[in-house]
């Protein structure tokens, strides 16, 4: 079998440059599988994160090819054959080294979320519908792969929207949260004021790079804007959208069991 | 050495899985301060990546389940060497912590009126494992993780942890650690230290555990004078992906099995009704109908043999496929293409779907997967006392995968979450009394963290010497083949001298480089933890003559009765780290309560 050729970017904040490396091809493998196997002979310092090589971790996010994707679910045999390989870092993040980055601005959106705040436990535990579960539960299968985030084009190269803008992956956190059938916090104005949904311009690119195909944008921005932008929505449209529940309910109605 | 970082906690909880996060939750909650420490980013571990369910004794789908159902499955699962008194917490007390995950945020799939919705894994009897899809534990650490987080609990990621500190009267009171970004050391100061730090599957070449699982807390525990049992007893997972080569070892889940899926030979029989053992007669189906009906109404047949016990289910496997009954690359196929719609397969098991079309070109809702044993789980582990988790060592508490005793010689599919959230808030309350008692702060002796700090920049002072990598592969070739699901006198022996071997070249790697973020130095210091464990569990497999769970030898096919009585435990009496002697030692089993033991007999009769 032929031989891959990828340009990897090695350096530090203080800079870098592409290395060249060529491996034999073998049957099936991915692209972090090249890169574990420059590691394993050329360069045992090469910096990369990954865990479960599964695609469950979202650890081994980088650009491919200028592409945000997840290095353990892209096939080599799906790339362009013959051409070069490039990988690099994910560009919306500071670089510690060669692949990885810096993503603690995502764990410090985190840390701003109001926590989600139940009613208390009924006897025999609370009840939900499945079908009011599916749709938080959608967005719950968010890997935390950073992706969205380094695609938008709103923090992508500005560096300074950083401290008002929450990201796409927060937005579906906060969706979620909206959504979730027992949660009776209110986030609206924290989402309209200081986590800059309003800066969301629905491009959607955030929707094409998820690798859970999180419909990113339809189900959640779109939906979390009409619900916060628009002070005076109407209850009835809502319903009727079968997107967000109609109001927040208060922690006793929220107790109150579907049949 | 210039000035390094040090961090004074009340509670210290390394690792944060599962058992770590809930640790945590549980100290932080009594107001005390507490820090977190992981190898990985916070929600990376490996917790992550259960798929298939946690099990706690609801009844919500089959009322006539309770926990000493529960108990008495986890028990026989185990070949009866668990510990049973944490058998016995576990089957109580996971319920509540699994409703309480709700309260957290968590978004377990439904039943019908509403409740938490159960599957049928192998070896319960009833379905009993709470779910989301296939993705669990995405489910189980997010919740937790986004708990912690809203607790304020410090969090150290990429920090990994190279020794835990003791004082002169053998208690911890810190660890010595760097942060893999910067590769700078720091100390932690500690009146507890929870360790959480899961598996060691990594030493063995085809596994379903990631870069994480190097054994760090077994092996970081015995340095510090705790004990270790049962280290022969690892768990292969009958399924993992066998092909393309690259993805070998990656796990398929267990609710492929519960829903539905069974295993064929080349030949399209489903095999495993010539393999099921007499413990398990009573309870399995005799032929597919019967199977096939248990499906629908677990009261109209029995269960099928695709859902025994893990150990079971792999062993027969191997044997299909050396008497060269095998798929094309070496495993069986697992159907559930044929069995279930494409919508159903699709929506009950939506990564399984993605992960085989994705890495393998494989349709499973069209074609069978081709799966074969896969390196998965450790039940030996850290012994520990099972209401506090404390170990040998005063001030040092163990949960999850690191502890050992929970799920004696075999581990029941759902059981690892279970375990994670019951008794990782039991060592983070029992870590949290100890540090309400104690008055004054630990202070760290400098010597002793001058010397773990030396000993794990070592491998930069040396100009020539082994590739880690190379050494790290030796390592995994040696396991799989000699160590590995099956296994007998000479090859153990022969593995005991090479790892012997290995330990010495491991003092000699080197790498070059910088500190910061640099892979190759990072496992240049996890070898001396996969080193140390694997010598355990090739020990423990040579001392357990017999076949019990995740311990099989060709040349002592049967259980026996003795062996059942004792657990192989471990230590290394200098208390001298990585280079010194491990003695090995059959200790009784505690003696089960007779109440409980009645569970067992009354089935019999
Ligand atoms: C693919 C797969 C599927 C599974 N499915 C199921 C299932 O469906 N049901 C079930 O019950 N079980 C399942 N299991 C088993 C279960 O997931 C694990 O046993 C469990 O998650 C272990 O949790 P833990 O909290 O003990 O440790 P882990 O989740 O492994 O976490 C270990 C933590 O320790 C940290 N750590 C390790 N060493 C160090 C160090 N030196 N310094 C600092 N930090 C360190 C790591 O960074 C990590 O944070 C599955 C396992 C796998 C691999
Ligand atoms: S849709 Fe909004 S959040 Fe998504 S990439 Fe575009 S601007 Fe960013
Ligand atoms: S929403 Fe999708 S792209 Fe964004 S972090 Fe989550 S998994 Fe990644
Ligand atoms: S390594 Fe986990 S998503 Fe790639």
């Amino acid at each position: 079998m032929s031989d891959v050729v990828m340009h990897v970017w090695r350096g530090d904040a203080d800079g870098g440059q592409f290395e060249e490396y060529t491996v034999p091809k073998q049957d099936g493998e991915v692209v972090l599988d090249v890169i574990h196997r420059i590691q394993a002979t050329e360069a045992p310092d090469l910096a990369c994160r990954w865990n479960c090589k599964a695609g469950k971790c979202g650890s081994c996010s980088a650009e491919i090819n200028g592409k945000p994707r997840l290095m353990c679910m892209t096939r080599i045999d799906t790339l362009p054959e013959g051409e070069t390989i490039t990988v690099t870092p994910m560009r919306a993040f500071p670089i510690i080294r060669d692949l990885v980055t810096d993503v603690s601005f995502n764990y410090e959106q985190a840390r701003k979320v109001p926590a989600f705040n139940p009613p208390p436990r009924p006897e025999g535990g609370y009840r939900m519908s499945q079908v009011d579960v599916e749709r938080g539960q959608e967005f719950r299968k968010c890997i935390e792969c950073f992706m969205c985030q380094d695609v938008c084009h709103v923090i992508r190269d500005h560096e300074e929207n950083k401290a008002r803008y929450s990201g796409p992956r927060f937005f579906i956190r906060y969706a979620e949260l909206e959504m979730h059938p027992l949660d009776t916090n209110d986030r609206r104005d924290l989402v309209r004021e200081e986590m800059g949904l309003g800066m969301c311009n629905i491009t959607k690119c955030c929707t094409e790079v998820c690798p859970e195909h999180i419909k990113i944008t339809d189900n959640a921005i779109i939906p979390l804007k009409e619900r916060v932008v628009d002070a005076d929505y109407d209850p009835i449209a809502w319903l009727g959208r079968k997107i967000l529940r109609r109001t927040k309910r208060t922690a006793e109605q929220a107790a109150v069991q579907p049949d | 050495m210039s000035e390094i970082e040090h961090h004074d906690y009340d509670v210290i909880v390394i690792g944060a899985g599962g058992a770590g996060l809930r640790a945590a939750i549980e100290a932080k909650g009594r107001g005390l301060r507490v820090a977190l420490v992981c190898k990985s980013l916070l929600g990376k571990a490996h917790t992550v990546m259960a798929e298939g369910g946690v099990a706690a004794a609801m009844g919500n789908v089959y009322a006539e389940d309770n926990w000493k159902v529960h108990f008495r499955d986890t028990m026989r699962g185990g070949k009866m060497l668990n510990h049973w008194r944490m058998a016995q917490l576990h089957a109580q007390e996971s319920p509540d912590r699994v409703q309480e995950l709700e309260a957290w945020g968590a978004l377990f799939d439904r039943t019908k009126d509403g409740k938490i919705l159960q599957r049928d894994f192998g070896g319960h009897r009833y379905a009993r494992l709470a779910h989301v899809g296939d993705r669990t534990g995405l489910e189980l650490i997010r919740t937790l993780q986004q708990r912690a987080v809203s607790m304020d609990i410090d969090v150290f990621m990429e920090c990994k942890v190279v020794r835990l500190t003791t004082d002169d009267d053998g208690a911890v009171n810190g660890a010595v650690a760097y942060w893999r970004p910067t590769g700078e050391f720091v100390t932690f100061g500690a009146k507890s230290v929870v360790l959480a730090t899961g598996g060691v599957g990594k030493s063995w070449k085809f596994t379903s555990n990631s870069w994480e699982s190097t054994g760090d807390g077994h092996a970081i525990a015995m340095w510090a004078g705790a004990s270790l049992i049962d280290m022969e007893c690892v768990q292969f997972h009958p399924t993992g992906m066998v092909w393309p080569l690259s993805v070998r070892g990656i796990l398929v889940t267990e609710g492929v099995r519960g829903d539905g899926g069974v295993l064929r030979n080349s030949d399209g029989k489903r095999f495993m009704f010539e393999y099921v053992a007499d413990m398990f007669r009573a309870e399995t189906a005799e032929s597919e109908d019967e199977a096939d009906r248990w499906y629908d109404d677990h009261t109209a047949g029995r269960r099928p043999p695709e859902l025994l016990p893990r150990d079971e289910v792999a062993r027969s496997i191997n044997s299909e496929v050396k008497a060269g009954r095998g798929s094309p690359h070496g495993g069986v196929f697992l159907d559930i293409a044929s069995r279930r719609t494409a919508d159903d397969i699709r929506k009950r098991l939506p990564s399984m779907y993605h992960q085989f079309m994705e890495l393998a070109g494989v349709d499973i809702t069209r074609e069978a997967m081709e799966v074969g044993p896969t390196c998965h789980y450790i039940m030996g582990g850290v012994q520990v006392d099972p209401d506090t988790a404390a170990t040998a060592v005063p001030g040092l508490y163990a949960a999850g995968e690191v502890a050992g005793g929970m799920h004696g010689s075999n581990r029941l599919g759902g059981n690892s979450l279970s375990d994670l959230i019951v008794f990782g808030r039991r060592a983070g309350i029992a870590a949290a009394d100890r540090a309400e008692s104690m008055a004054r702060e630990p202070k760290l002796n400098q010597a002793q963290v001058t010397e773990y700090i030396d000993e794990a920049l070592a491998p930069f002072t040396r100009d020539s010497g082994e590739n880690p990598y190379d050494l790290q592969h030796e390592l995994q070739e040696l396991m799989q083949a000699n160590v590995g699901i099956i296994r007998n006198e000479a090859e153990v022996v022969e593995a005991l001298e090479k790892l012997d071997e290995l330990k010495q070249r491991a003092a000699n790697v080197a790498v070059g480089g910088g500190r910061a973020y640099n892979p190759g130095w990072n496992l240049a210091t996890d070898l001396p933890s996969m080193l140390t464990v694997s010598t355990c569990t090739a020990q423990g497999a040579r001392d357990r003559r017999e076949s019990r769970g995740g311990q099989t030898r060709e040349d002592f096919p049967k259980a026996d009765p003795e062996l059942g009585k004792v657990n192989f435990v471990q230590r290394q009496p200098s208390g001298r780290g990585f280079s010194s002697e491990i003695t090995i030692t059959p200790e009784p089993l505690p003696v089960m309560p007779d109440e409980l033991m009645a569970i067992f007999e009354e089935e019999s009769k």
